[in-house]
């Protein structure tokens, strides 16, 4: 009885503060943005002609801001590709395990439970986090127009978030674990990790307040309203004890799924965002869709998480409104869809030159297919075969790796040449890069998508046995190892690409002294 | 830069109302369950909850769920596993492990499914010994093997071998111990009983 109430009641005060909101909106001019404002990422005379991944053409204004941040974004892309070196190999080494039982496992610290989740947290914390932050600090002087604010402390944030990731890591070899998943890092961790991101925040948003820009770019609305909503979501989720029982499972996946959703998420499309029209040189298809697209994500994302729990024994309400909002993403979905593939569309043949591009346009599709996926298979009638399978897997990683992973390469092979003022030493192995990590990621995605259906066909047979479930998904999991071979070698290419760059420039810098 | 506090506040009043219905409210409703509602489970004793670290420590959440689904959504009831659960059915257990993984069997009411610790550590030390489709990775580093003489009370002998013996650590004992405690087969309390109590 007190929860209807309390649901009606809330329901009513949700209503009319969105209404108010919207009205407030409608006055000022909020809600229809001027076209012109997506050109706001050009320079003058640079609209209308495709930006080339060579450095050489860029103009001084850009230089400068750049190079505002140069030395602490630097700091956080290289620790970044440390830590996906390190954590794409714990994942290459756990898939083999469930093939490969035996391998390695006379060591306690090489067990699959402890490999696994080394891998998770690392990516998730050392890598897609990392390289965000890193490349937020490029994005956001370039659009607020003025030189990062602040710089100084984000030298000691990159040095805590490091010693966090690590200490993180040391506490699960050792049994030190929260014990839920994407929340293994022992709490008095996560402190150290909180207080580093807040440390990044500050100087973002002291840089966004100076700023005399009369509209923000898309790009960095996304990036603004990430830095709100993770700190929230991380200290809310570690704070265990006000999680109790059953209930703790749903604030385990709203926070998990909320990683992706309103971390990573926001920070590849803003990535998109940014570099897409910049590259092609043209503005985005329809600045007023992307609107749409921000709010959408930011009412519908938030709440899917209950999707993960679909059959246990949590109210059906909670599931059922989990369900709405996942099938709700379809609309930001399609509407960033429109915009991001009518755009490429429209100017396909700078593909063929710049291979940055490729990187982007590559991890766009890959977001609509597998945002479009997830929207499909939070339906119960979907979810009762994919749950607890491989499929999970293989959508997470086509959404994490297909989609944030590639965008972000493309953002580290746009701006590292940029804030070095040096080209790739070695362009051809920009391309190999790609062309290893999409193939790598199709064959991963493709081969554990069906092991994984096939599996929960099985567990779903009541008249086969559990067995089955198990036996039938072995190919996949080789074609799976297969693929994320392919994956890891194109880390190392990436590895070699960004050492030989950051060589040349300090040989360079050197000779001219 | 007036107008970065649109997206300041509408952003935080979305994850607001978020926070509201996927946190606060099932907090609310299944409060009532953890202070109040009857569970048939007990409490875990101390080896139990060692056993329950190490079960975290090990990972053995990211293959195995104990959480058992209704027949329409699985085969679960016929896999053996037991009946669907209810929220009662965890009230002891911080942090929770449902679990979103089968690659391995449901695990919620294994105690009762396998009652013997013999078969548990065995299964543990090479789970291929017992069943050969298995792809459970071996937790060997938790016993000790030696050959000769049984050397202590809680040793067990290795099958097919002559002489062959494995001691459990007190980390393997606290995991079985755990594992046996698993059972939450019994039918869950009713609205009335809990009304009564």
């Amino acid at each position: 009885m007190d929860t209807q109430v309390a649901f009606l009641v809330l329901t009513f005060v949700i209503s009319v503060t969105a209404m108010i909101a919207f009205v407030v909106a409608l006055i000022q001019k909020q809600v229809l943005v001027p076209p012109e404002a997506a050109l706001a990422i050009f320079s003058g005379g640079e609209a209308g002609e495709p930006e080339p991944d060579q450095t050489s053409d860029m103009s001084r204004k850009w230089r400068e801001l750049d190079r505002s941040a140069k030395n602490p974004i630097l700091f956080f892309i290289v620790s970044s590709i440390v830590w996906l070196l390190i954590g794409s190999f714990l994942g290459l080494l756990a898939s083999f395990k469930l093939h490969q039982p035996t391998l390695f496992d006379a060591y306690d610290y090489l067990s699959f439970g402890k490999v696994r989740t080394l891998h998770l947290n690392i990516i998730a914390y050392g890598w897609l986090s990392f390289s965000g932050l890193g490349l937020c600090l490029w994005l956001v002087p370039r659009i607020a127009k003025v030189p990062l604010r602040s710089g100084g402390i984000l030298t000691v944030a990159g040095f805590i978030w490091n010693i966090g990731v690590v200490l993180g890591c040391t506490g699960i070899l050792l049994g030190y674990s929260d014990g839920l998943e994407w929340l293994e890092f022992w709490w008095p961790i996560d402190i150290l990790l909180a207080v580093a991101g807040a440390m990044v925040a500050i100087p973002l948003f002291r840089t966004v307040l100076v700023s005399k820009e009369k509209h923000l770019y898309v790009t960095l609305w996304y990036v603004l309203a990430a830095f709100i909503w993770f700190p929230v979501l991380f200290v809310i989720a570690n704070t265990h004890f006000l999680h109790v029982g059953a209930q703790q499972a749903i604030v385990n996946w709203w926070f998990a799924h909320n990683v992706l959703g309103l971390w990573v998420t926001p920070l590849g499309l803003g990535i998109v965002y940014y570099l897409l029209p910049k590259i092609i040189g043209h503005p985005i298809a329809s600045y007023q869709l992307s609107l749409f697209g921000f709010w959408g994500l930011a009412l519908f994302y938030s709440q899917v998480g209950g999707h993960h729990l679909v059959g246990s024994p949590l109210p059906t309400w909670l599931i059922n409104l989990s369900i709405v909002m996942s099938v709700g993403m379809v609309i930001p979905v399609v509407t960033v869809a429109i915009n991001h593939h009518v755009t490429a569309y429209r100017h396909f043949q700078v593909l063929k030159e710049s291979v940055v591009l490729r990187f982007v346009v590559f991890g766009a599709m890959m977001y609509t297919i597998s945002s479009l996926q997830g929207c499909l298979h939070s339906i119960r009638t979907f979810n009762y075969v994919t749950h607890f399978t491989h499929w999970t897997v293989s959508h997470a990683h086509l959404g994490l790796y297909g989609f944030t992973t590639m965008v972000f390469f493309g953002g580290i092979y746009f701006a590292l040449p940029r804030l070095l003022g040096r080209d790739w030493t070695r362009p051809g192995l920009v391309n190999a890069h790609f062309w290893i990590a999409s193939i790598g990621i199709l064959i991963y995605a493709v081969a554990l998508g069906i092991g994984g259906a096939l599996q929960g066909m099985a567990l779903r047979d009541p008249s086969g046995s559990f067995q089955a479930s198990v036996e039938v998904t072995m190919p996949y999991l080789i074609g799976r190892s297969f693929g994320g071979t392919l994956m890891l070698i194109s880390h190392l290419i990436l590895a070699f690409n960004v050492g030989s760059l950051l060589w040349e420039s300090r040989r360079a810098k050197e000779e001219a002294l | 830069m007036k107008k970065a506090y649109i997206f300041v506040f509408g952003g935080s009043s979305t994850l607001l109302l978020s926070i509201f219905m996927l946190v606060v409210l099932p907090r609310l409703q299944m409060g009532v369950v953890q202070n109040e509602g009857v569970s048939v489970q007990e409490p875990y004793t101390d080896e139990q909850a060692l056993g329950r670290r190490i079960y975290i420590e090990y990972g053995c959440i990211y293959c195995h769920s104990q959480q058992v689904r209704d027949p329409v959504a699985g085969a679960d009831e016929s896999f053996g596993w037991g009946r669907a659960s209810v929220p009662s059915d965890y009230i002891h257990d911080q942090p929770h492990l449902m679990g979103t993984s089968r690659t391995g069997p449901d695990l919620s009411n294994v105690g009762s499914r396998q009652p013997s610790a013999e078969w548990h550590h065995l299964h543990l030390y090479d789970p291929r010994m017992l069943v050969d489709w298995s792809i459970m990775p071996r937790h060997a580093f938790l016993y000790e093997k030696t050959q000769g003489e049984q050397p202590s009370e809680s040793a067990l002998k290795v099958p097919n071998s002559e002489d062959e013996w494995i001691i459990p650590s007190q980390e393997a004992e606290a995991l079985v111990a755990y594992l046996l405690s698993l059972k939450r087969d019994q039918e869950p309390p009713t609205a009335g009983e809990a009304d009564e109590q």
